[in-house]
């Protein structure tokens, strides 16, 4: 692709069942740029993530989203990772009978398109490549999609699943969460391997942990289903040392989370 | 009611059959015996299936096929079931004739028979008299009766004590041709601590009004492990009756794994009977459910002896109008302490008009038992489908995945390789 990907958020509402969750949010995220959201329990970050990728629970009433000039909110769940865009899942599904490796190449085949699919030879290699920088056992690959995984090798298959897909746009969505240290830096390590100008980051999470690891470009802190603050990466350092009670003082918030009555 | 103004076929028909595949005595007698049962009994009674309106009777029970000079000449769609490089032990049946029959002579050497069980009636009298029979009777119901009087071929294996056959051995059934019959009998006899797997497909080619009635019994001595793998893919113009049983001595294991992918009317019943202290079963079963086809599916266990085990997993796709009930019956047997048999069935369901029943029964007549069951009526998970299709995967490609995954545990245990990609086939042109 020669243009820089582009994808803009505009004044975004969902709502879940009969409860309104975004709230008219607004982003916008190029290439090359890491872009971090932050924020409490329960002010919508999640629901940001599965409504950009188009889960069923999720309904948008208002707003649009462009990727790369094209309506993302019109495209099916598949299109919209076809266009580029990619979710690592809090809590991804665990498929019986279906093996990880067979899942794998379905989905790069899905990209590539009919005529263009990927030799055996060349799968096995790439994924052999990228097990090895995300540390996985060579049984990962044998075994049945996310089935009896970890929660840490749940994540760890996320990030495998994105390096082996290169999208445009990756969402991360707490991706640090159940991760030890270790894992922590081993995660970080791939995300910072897939850092380039052809790709934007948006990276969800509780702490700021992460962003140690992987430093971002700008730093949005969400509440009541819209982005209150903007910084740069010392914002989240200070979210950190402060928690979020100055930023809700700033703002006149009296409850942060989506359910309290506003 | 006479039988003979109602069937195609009668006492003559058979007793020349028999006759000129120079049969004993004795089993024109069992035969004759059969067709006189058929008269009387009635059909078997089957939860929540009516069979009375049924293909059971149509059909003319001796009609002949070409045999084969080599693999090579097989007809294309028994080669598809086999590879036909390296065949090594393989019974081919059309109709009514063995058409092909390669055994090595390794086999041989160990004293291992692998027959059609036309020729095992002449050349193994002695030792089919002493076994068939004896798992599944006769005179059971009328079908089994019927299968009796006009038992067309099938396979004799017998294994002597401690001999393990490492290869598995094939056999090919086709049906083709108007009001043609399939009525195999299998009859395999593993001795003690002896070893043996056994592999057969059924396949139809064109024709009208065709029947399978085949009957399988298995012995499985002490310590002996006997597993049968089947895959049939019969034709709407088919209607399929099969009866399958083993019976297990002390410390032997039984295991069958059967892909039912027939796209008309089909009753199975699968039973092992745990007779002896420590035997153990294990049935996995796949069907898929198409058109407007019913089907009466049972896996069955009988625990007589003490600390015996047993493990049923039934798997169902439901897709068109398709309608199939899944028994699931674990029956220990007072004495039978320290048994432990768990069973589950699994049904998803593709389509509103189709229906999947999922019947588990305990049947429990000791105290000190252990005994599990689960069953499950389903369809697509909502969340399934978005987290593969959320990688860039159609719709379509996705259900597919999840179907075959579905049953995959059942289809990765099929122990040869073609008969594999068979079953795998057979499902794609199932859920095309």
């Amino acid at each position: 692709m020669t243009a820089v990907p582009h994808l803009q958020i505009k004044n975004l509402r969902a709502k879940i069942e009969d409860k309104e969750i975004l709230k008219g949010m607004n982003l916008e995220i190029k290439g090359g740029e890491v872009h971090a959201i932050m924020g409490p329990n329960g002010t919508g970050k999640s629901t940001l993530a599965s409504t950009l990728m188009g889960h069923p629970k999720y309904e948008v009433t208002e707003g649009e989203v462009i990727i790369n000039g094209e309506d993302l909110l019109e495209m099916a769940v598949d299109e919209r990772a076809r266009a580029g865009l990619f979710l690592a899942m809090q809590y991804p599904s665990e498929i019986s009978g279906v093996t990880n490796s067979d899942f794998l190449r379905s989905a790069i085949n899905a990209r590539r398109g009919e005529g263009n699919e990927i030799s055996l030879m060349k799968f096995i290699r790439e994924m052999d490549k990228k097990m090895s920088t995300l540390e996985m056992d060579d049984s990962f690959s044998h075994r049945y999609l996310n089935e009896g995984f970890s929660g840490g090798e749940k994540k760890r298959n996320e990030i495998l699943q994105m390096m082996l897909l290169e999208p445009t746009f990756c969402i991360l969505d707490e991706i640090d969460s159940g991760l030890d240290i270790d894992a922590l830096k081993i995660v970080a390590n791939g995300v910072n391997e897939m850092r380039s100008a052809d790709r934007g980051f948006l990276i969800i999470t509780h702490y700021q942990r992460l962003l140690n690891y992987v430093k971002p470009d700008f730093v949005h802190v969400m509440m009541q289903g819209r982005i209150v603050k903007s910084g740069g990466p010392e914002l989240a350092e200070r979210l950190e040392a402060e928690g979020y009670d100055w930023i809700k003082e700033e703002l006149g918030i009296e409850d942060e989370t989506v359910n309290a009555n506003v | 009611m006479s039988v003979d103004v109602q069937l195609r076929f009668d006492s003559e028909a058979i007793t020349e059959y028999s006759k000129a595949n120079q049969e004993p005595a004795w089993f024109l007698e069992k035969r004759l015996a059969g067709l006189k049962a058929a008269g009387e009994l009635q059909l078997p009674a089957l939860e929540k299936t009516k069979i009375d309106k049924w293909n059971t009777t149509e059909f003319d029970p001796f009609q002949t096929a070409a045999k084969a000079a080599a693999a090579s000449e097989l007809s294309e769609l028994v080669k598809a079931q086999i590879d036909v490089d390296s065949v090594k032990n393989l019974l081919v049946q059309k109709n009514a004739s063995s058409v092909f029959e390669a055994v090595s002579e390794e086999l041989k050497s160990k004293g291992v028979i692998f027959t059609s069980f036309a020729k095992a009636l002449v050349e193994h009298s002695d030792l089919v008299q002493k076994y068939v029979g004896t798992v599944v009777s006769f005179d059971e119901h009328k079908l089994t009766a019927l299968h009796t009087a006009v038992v067309n071929g099938g396979v004799f294996i017998y294994v002597p004590k401690n001999v393990e056959v490492e290869v598995p051995l094939q056999a090919v059934f086709e049906v083709a041709g108007d009001h043609a019959l399939l009525s195999p009998h299998v009859l395999i006899v593993a001795e003690a601590n002896s070893k043996v797997i056994y592999v057969d497909t059924f396949v139809s080619g064109e024709g009208t009004s065709m029947v399978a009635n085949s009957i399988v019994e298995v012995y499985v001595g002490a310590g002996a492990s006997v597993q049968v793998a089947s895959v049939r893919s019969l034709s709407t113009d088919v209607h399929d009756y099969s009866f399958r049983r083993a019976t297990v001595d002390r410390d032997g294991k039984m295991e069958w794994i059967l892909g039912e992918m027939n796209d008309g009317n089909t009753v199975a019943n699968n039973t092992t009977i745990l007779k002896g202290t420590g035997s153990t079963a294990e049935t996995k079963s796949i069907s898929v459910g198409t058109g407007s086809q019913r089907q009466n599916l049972t896996s069955q266990v009988q625990h007589i002896g003490t600390h015996s085990e047993s493990d049923m997993v039934s798997k169902a796709v439901m897709t068109g109008e398709a309608v199939s009930i899944l028994n699931g019956i674990t029956k220990i047997e007072k004495g039978a302490e320290k048994a432990n048999g768990v069973q589950a069935e699994n049904i998803l369901m593709l389509s509103e008009k189709s229906r999947g029943d999922a019947n588990p029964i305990l049947l429990i007549d000791e105290d000190d038992v252990k005994a599990g069951h689960a069953a499950s009526v389903g369809r697509f998970s909502e969340e399934s489908l978005y987290y593969l299709m959320s990688r860039g995967i159609t719709r379509q490609n996705a259900e597919r995945l999840i179907i075959l995954g579905f049953l995959d545990p059942v289809v990765a245990e099929i122990p040869v390789e073609e008969v594999r990609n068979r079953l795998r086939q057979a499902l794609e042109r199932k859920l095309g």
